[in-house]
């Protein structure tokens, strides 16, 4: 086969291989790998990007400490944790429960998914500014339809501190249901219907074959869904800072808006840049031991 | 689909009562974004009056808003001036107030379809030429290669965005849309070649091998036999690059202010007289988010596949 390829005329696959590839390289490197051990770098030092005259100096796992060290990251990373658990459970559910739903074949299934899907597509942030109008506590229509089934009274969910959490998990996911929803479709479609066929000749009930075929087939699917959600949370960025920014106080500051505020309102460029190592780390670490742990249900 | 029907497709009462739930779940889960076109269309006091108001006399006062910069003037003032030649004009006057001049919401939405487009045919020109090598040619750490591209994506952006902001300042691409493009370039790169890789890898050899036997050198062939056979690939590869960066904000915010300013941080910004103008910003929203909208339509058959990187592909 090689010799073969040989005789055509023009470069050589190797060569074209690699100028092919090159550019994408180049690029990947420059403006993501170099950033990145820039960003190392700089966590060793205390250095300030508004203080350009400013000596830097290397100050060791200083930075480091300090951030293992300090309870108010603690309370952030619970913040993440309450958001990115609850994100996950409920799409889970209700995408889990939409796609058994729709995988049951009725008239135009497809223009209701093509439709149920439009909210992932639209831009986080500009979802996040037209929420803050449905969540007004005088105007907004969510409030209002929550009053119309139980009258609460006038409540503030971006301005009160306990449901403002809430709110963003709201939001997320009436945003990104449809996305856990599209993978399990793909899952339940896959399933061959021989393996139905032989539970109802070994008289099955429809019980026994959603917990011995239905589920089983579908767990990778919903694993896989949850490994890109639970990353995209982890760093979620967008959405809340339109929504709350943070707020009230801190009651919504999550990891990444956090870090904004340090890197750009603060400028503690050595401080921020070490927590975004450790983020970094914690997201590869939990990526890696997901993916090994999928894998593993995925061989049963 | 199909019509014949196995004794173990479900009966028609369950599939009734399936179709029932999901249509109620889709009417739900399309309010917030049919209030917002709605609000877009009202007039100013119509869209913070309580209850909400479903019913209204429609409006352009949004898109006025949102297209003009105002200022309130004293009632003898707007006598003196000459009646006012346009419907807009007189929209404005009716509220006692003269358009000063166009808003940023033009140049904004039009820095989004620059680097928008910029960057997406970049990014799909790269990722296939990559994707292409990737496809067809044993290359030394294959996998490797692949998996570090992926992981690329892993990166919360703000963990980059202050290296970036510095490398930027240093080279002046800070604020400019030669800077934006070269960033979302690079941020889809991964999806785009992860998405062409499976289509390509799609795409018999023979076909290629066929032509070169026919006189095509490797490089004419991958242009002139594969590239047109992987068009629907490359197409839903653009589409998910375009709806990327039109929707990016994070970068955006962080990296641009005054020049290259796309539409996603400046929607926000709108504000009307004593706190945010609702209409126009609806107005804003409703622009900004029909392209998608199409697109979405466009892209059904591929959605699944560009949502996980081609992992899933049906």
């Amino acid at each position: 086969m090689k010799s073969a390829v040989k005789k055509f005329k023009g470069l050589s696959d190797k060569a074209i291989a690699w100028i092919f590839i090159a550019p994408t390289l180049i690029l990947l490197l420059a403006i993501n790998i170099y950033p990145l051990i820039y960003a190392i770098r700089m966590s060793f030092t205390n250095f300030y990007a508004n203080k350009i005259g400013r000596e830097v100096k290397f100050v060791g796992l200083k930075n480091y400490k300090k951030i293992l060290g300090k309870e108010e990251i603690w309370e952030k990373m619970q913040i993440t944790a309450h958001f990115v658990c609850w994100t996950l459970v409920l799409q889970a559910l209700i995408g889990l429960g939409l796609a058994l739903l729709l995988n049951k074949k009725f008239k135009g299934n497809e223009l209701l998914t093509t439709l149920i899907v439009l909210p992932m597509m639209l831009s986080p942030a500009v979802v996040g500014v037209f929420w803050t109008y449905l969540y007004n506590p005088q105007v907004g229509l969510f409030n209002y339809v929550v009053n119309f089934f139980y009258d609460f009274g006038i409540f503030d969910m971006i301005g009160s501190s306990t449901l403002a959490p809430w709110s963003i998990v709201i939001v997320d996911t009436w945003m990104w249901t449809p996305f856990t929803m599209l993978i399990c479709l793909a899952g339940l479609r896959s399933i061959p219907n021989y393996l139905y066929e032989a539970a109802e000749v070994d008289r099955a009930s429809k019980w026994q074959q959603f917990i011995h075929i239905t589920l089983p087939s579908v767990l990778p699917f919903l694993l896989l869904a949850l490994l890109f959600r639970g990353i995209e949370n982890f760093k979620m960025f967008d959405l809340v800072a339109e929504l709350t920014s943070g707020g009230p106080g801190s009651a919504t500051e999550l990891a990444s808006i956090n870090l904004k505020r340090e890197a750009f309102e603060k400028w503690k460029t050595g401080y921020s840049s070490a927590f975004a190592v450790i983020l970094f780390v914690t997201i590869f670490g939990f990526g890696n031991v997901y993916v090994k742990v999928m894998n593993k249900i995925k061989e049963r | 689909m199909d019509t014949s029907r196995s004794p173990l497709e479900a009966t028609g009462f369950s599939r009734k009562l399936a179709a029932t739930i999901i249509i109620v779940y889709m009417v739900v889960t399309l309010i917030p974004i049919t209030w917002m076109v709605a609000t877009s269309f009202k007039s100013v006091d119509s869209a913070i009056s309580y209850p909400p108001e479903v019913f209204f006399e429609p409006s352009l006062e949004g898109y006025v808003n949102l297209f003009t910069n105002r200022s309130r003037q004293p009632k003898d003032y707007l006598d003196s001036l000459p009646p006012p030649d346009t419907w807009y004009e007189e929209l404005v006057r009716s509220r006692e107030m003269v358009i000063t001049g166009p808003s940023k919401f033009l140049p904004r939405y039009s820095n989004s379809l620059i680097i928008g487009f910029g960057a997406t045919f970049f990014s799909v020109f790269l990722g296939s030429l990559a994707a292409y090598a990737l496809s067809r040619f044993k290359v030394p750490l294959k996998d490797d290669l692949l998996f570090f591209i992926l992981s690329t994506r892993m990166f919360p952006p703000i963990a980059v965005a202050v290296p970036i902001f510095i490398m930027y300042r240093k080279l002046g691409l800070g604020d400019t849309h030669v800077g934006m493009i070269i960033l979302y370039t690079v941020v889809n790169l991964s999806l785009s070649v992860w998405l062409l890789k499976g289509f390509m890898d799609e795409i018999p050899r023979e076909y290629e091998e066929a032509a070169m036997i026919d006189g095509y050198s490797r490089m004419q062939a991958f242009f002139k036999v594969v590239l047109p056979q992987a068009t629907t690939g490359i197409a839903a590869t653009a589409i998910f690059c375009m709806i990327f960066s039109w929707n990016e904000y994070a970068f955006a915010v962080l990296l641009t202010q005054f020049n290259a300013q796309t539409a996603p941080p400046f929607i926000p910004t709108i504000i009307g007289e004593g706190g945010l103008d609702w209409p126009a910003i609806g107005a804003g929203t409703t622009l900004f988010l029909i392209p998608v909208m199409i697109f979405t339509v466009v892209l059904r058959k591929h959605l699944l596949r560009g949502i996980t990187f081609g992992a899933v592909r049906k």
